[in-house]
């Protein structure tokens, strides 16, 4: 397992609130944790705030949106000082992002293979035939069988589990020392989930960087992450290891765990959970 | 409705979400409506000018100082006065009473036109884009045909046609003004065409007609009126272009276009024949404009 | 007696040249309350069956019996409210303008029941949704409650089969639970016989007696429900997706690899 206490994200009491008509609508209170060299899940339900969290860190929030932090720090960077043009910067570099949708973070009107090559030659100054045959390495690495048809297919002309392989060849290359995973594999079939979550294993492991996983997936949280945390209304409820998870404390995740069908331990009736007016008070 | 004495529990009561009627449910939504009528100044004013030619319209003789066809060759062509607010024309007649009777003219046309066309604009292009196939391919090819023809002229080539007169040209302008409304319901249905909740109707065993009616309807129907109230300035305009051009209204009838035409002769001596009309016509075709925009705000589903 | 019978079943998309068989011979029956589950991944027909079962998808070829009466392309009123579908978005499948008092009327109007107000308040209850809902509109509702209105529209021409599509995949984890519960009690209570179709193994095991697993358009397993939690499937491909509900599984990828559709 990744050494966790080489710490890559700090963040202290992060807020995100948005002013509506009706007042000030606080969609993340209060929330703090590190991310090491480890595979880390945010897990909650819709309206939890786990992806408005992902957001902020990479300063992507919509731009009425106020976030507050006592502090965000990534390696030497002090995320709340940073200017917009080092938030640039680091985007895709140093903090990479991967979305349900691989089709909204491809350009449309280049083909897959321009753009991983683009990338290339952004960070390794290489000449266009250095860039398309690193591309061509780089769609094999991801388990693309025939990298030469894929290179000059259009984003809309890929699968989505074909598409999120594209994004993570190019993080391979971008080399991005922390990603944040936002519901990556929610839109793909069980197999193909499987094999992208491999690669995305392999390169977390490989390369010993940090991953923020979103999901609403307990199982595959459980199963995929070192550690997890657990999201209601917008705060922190428990933060727990991914195998002590069965132990969890926390009501909310308890609800959680009971509500869900299992193979494992099947059930007549499944757990309703109770939501305690008492979780949105700290 | 009014269940206590004061305006700030009917408040409580319109905005309340904890319906217990569904007439609650729906003056809820009207009242929603009204309040973001209010929050936009410029709809507002619109509506507050449509409101009041309704008004003047209705109470048409009571406003009205004069009778607006007597004829008195004695007083003709005078400038604004007391006795006269906007002066008199070639024949006597009082302008002001005139202009009165003319936003009777005016409303009838729109509204005429208005109901021919929107139940004919609807049912044409939400039958095209429910049925598709052939049905689809000849009654949008219809359409095309009708909007390949510059508007006004098509009016005028109608009107010339069926000969002068006031319902002959709101049966020449309805002719020109159905087509982008078959288009845009056409449109409209497409997108909903396909939806789960349209299927579940039709999988209970909903026929055509009850789901046009029933379900394309009320989803149409914003986008609809908001087109309509945004065409009303462009029939007011060809109305008073066809009255301008004798083929509307026909003397004595008041109507605002004939009376800028038939001012127009005299234009150097008094200004007012044509100033008055003008600014009528230019005031209410701005305030259906700002209207319609104000409604695409409030209406549209996609705001929504 | 089978309430549902389907022998060399066909369904397909398009015209001529074009056309797309989706769906590629298969034969199956349901008992009268019994619950059949179709599991498989996108593209792989299942929710093309349950359309041909509803009377959504037309062009479907082989013999179908409801309730041992023998379905044509066209049906009658009747034969449409034998059976009703649930659909996965709740979103999408409310109309958005009419209450919900109204959603639930359009049925009942189309059919001309009577004691209409009744029997809308007493579906209301079935589902577990408080009386004064019917004027509320959609947007005033949350997912599960208006996957509980779709369910209530289901339920009230009185069918006799429910056809699930994804009922709870739209749906929060704790939503999920409760509406799977609805489900089953309304099953017990109103003697109704489900299709459900799901890519959640775990999901159908909880709901379901029998399981088809499919794959390109066919059943690849029938599985019953005792076979999946005793884990004694058959086909390679059914514990694939049976991993795939437990979540990630690091260990047994390699080998897996070879197992796995282009």
């Amino acid at each position: 397992m990744a050494n966790t206490s080489d710490t890559i994200l700090t963040v202290e009491n992060m807020s995100v609130e948005f002013p509506t008509l009706s007042g000030v609508t606080t969609a993340v209170r209060d929330v703090s944790f590190t991310v090491g060299r480890e595979k880390i899940g945010i897990i909650g339900e819709s309206g939890s705030g786990k992806s408005t969290t992902g957001r902020a860190i990479m300063r992507l929030q919509p731009p009425q949106a106020i976030v507050k932090a006592n502090r965000m720090q990534f390696e030497d960077i002090d995320l709340m000082a940073a200017s917009e043009e080092e938030m640039r910067s680091i985007r895709g570099r140093r903090i990479a992002m991967i979305l349900q949708d691989p089709k909204y973070s491809l350009n449309p009107v280049m083909t897959v293979g321009e753009q991983i090559s683009e990338t290339v030659i952004l960070h390794e100054r290489a000449t266009p035939q250095e860039a398309r045959s690193r591309t061509l390495a780089m769609l094999e690495r991801v388990n693309i069988r025939d990298p030469q048809r894929v290179f000059d297919l259009y984003p809309h002309e890929v699968s989505g589990g074909m598409g999120q392989r594209i994004m993570i060849s190019m993080m391979l290359i971008a080399q991005p020392s922390l990603i944040i995973a936002d519901e990556p594999t929610s839109a793909l079939d069980v197999t193909v989930r499987q094999q992208v979550l491999s690669i995305l294993d392999d390169l977390v492991v490989e390369r010993n960087i940090g991953l923020i996983f979103i999901s609403h997936d307990l199982n595959l949280v459980r199963s995929f992450c070192d550690r997890v945390i657990i999201m209601y209304a917008g705060r922190v409820v428990e933060t727990i290891a991914a195998a002590d998870l069965d132990q969890a404390q926390h009501p909310y995740t308890r609800g959680l765990l009971n509500a869900l069908p299992s193979l494992d331990h099947p059930k007549d009736r499944l757990e309703v959970l109770r939501r305690d007016p008492a979780w949105l008070e700290n | 409705m009014a269940k206590s004495g004061t305006f700030s529990n009917l408040h409580e009561w319109l905005i309340s979400e904890e319906f217990t009627s569904s007439r609650q449910a729906r003056l809820h939504n009207i009242y929603l409506a009204w309040l973001s009528l209010l929050a936009n100044p410029l709809a507002f004013a619109g509506f507050a000018v449509v409101l009041l030619l309704v008004i003047v319209a209705a109470l048409a003789p009571v406003i009205a100082i004069h009778d607006p066809f007597t004829q008195d060759f004695a007083i003709a062509l005078q400038a604004p006065s007391a006795g006269h607010w906007f002066g008199t024309d070639e024949f006597g007649r009082d302008v002001f009473s005139r202009l009165i009777y003319g936003a009777r003219t005016t409303l009838y046309i729109t509204i005429l036109v208005t109901v021919i066309v929107a139940p004919i604009g609807f049912v044409i292009g939400a039958t095209s884009g429910y049925l598709g196939g052939w049905v689809d391919v000849v009654l949008m090819r219809i359409t095309d045909i009708f909007l390949s023809f510059p508007s006004l002229v098509l009016a005028l080539a109608f009107s010339a046609a069926l000969g002068p007169g006031i319902e002959n040209a709101v049966i020449a302008i309805a002719l020109t003004v159905w087509p982008p409304i078959a288009r845009l319901a056409r449109a409209e249905t497409l997108t909903f065409r396909h939806a789960d909740f349209v299927i579940a109707a039709e999988l209970q065993g909903a026929g055509v007609g009850r789901i046009l009616l029933r379900h394309i309807v009320p989803l149409c129907a914003p986008s609809i009126i908001v087109r309509l109230t945004l065409n009303m300035s462009s029939i007011i305009l060809t109305a008073a272009g066809l009255g301008f051009l004798g083929l509307g209204a026909q003397p004595p009838m008041a109507e605002w276009g004939a009376m800028a035409a038939s001012g127009r002769q005299y234009l150097l001596d008094a200004w007012w024949l044509t100033t008055v009309p003008g600014i009528a016509i230019l005031t209410v075709s701005l305030a259906f404009n700002l209207l319609g925009d104000g409604l695409r705000d409030i209406m549209d589903p996609r705001n929504g | 007696m089978s309430m549902i019978k389907a022998h060399h079943l066909a369904v397909s998309y398009g015209h001529g040249e074009t056309a797309l068989k989706v769906v590629k011979d298969v034969s199956f029956e349901v008992e009268k309350g019994e619950t059949f589950g179709l599991v498989g991944e996108s593209g792989c027909g299942k929710s093309t069956i349950l359309g041909a079962l509803a009377g959504r998808n037309k062009q479907w070829t082989g013999t179908i019996e409801i309730d041992g009466e023998t379905i044509g392309q066209k049906r009658t009123r009747a034969q449409l409210a034998k059976q009703q579908l649930v659909f996965q978005d709740p979103f999408g499948s409310i109309h958005p303008r009419h209450t919900i008092g109204r959603t639930l009327l359009e049925p009942l109007e189309i059919h001309g029941k009577d004691r209409r107000q009744e029997r809308i308040e007493k579906v209301l209850t079935d589902v577990g949704l408080p009386l004064n809902f019917r004027y509320r509109y959609p947007h005033q509702l949350s997912g599960g409650q208006r996957q509980r209105v779709a369910i209530a529209r289901a339920l009230i021409l009185e069918p006799k089969i429910l056809l699930l599509d994804e009922p709870t995949s739209a749906l929060d984890v704790s939503i999920q639970a409760e509406i799977l519960n609805l489900l089953k009690d309304l099953r017990q209570r109103e003697q109704l016989t489900y299709i459900l179709v799901s890519h959640d193994l775990a999901v159908v095991a909880h709901l379901c007696d029998r399981v088809a697993i499919m794959q390109s358009g066919g059943f690849v397993e029938v599985a019953t429900r005792q076979q999946l939690l005793e884990n004694t499937v058959e086909h390679p491909y059914t514990r694939i997706l049976m991993d795939g509900s437990r979540g990630y599984v690091s260990e047994k990828r390699n080998s897996r690899r070879e197992a796995l559709p282009a």
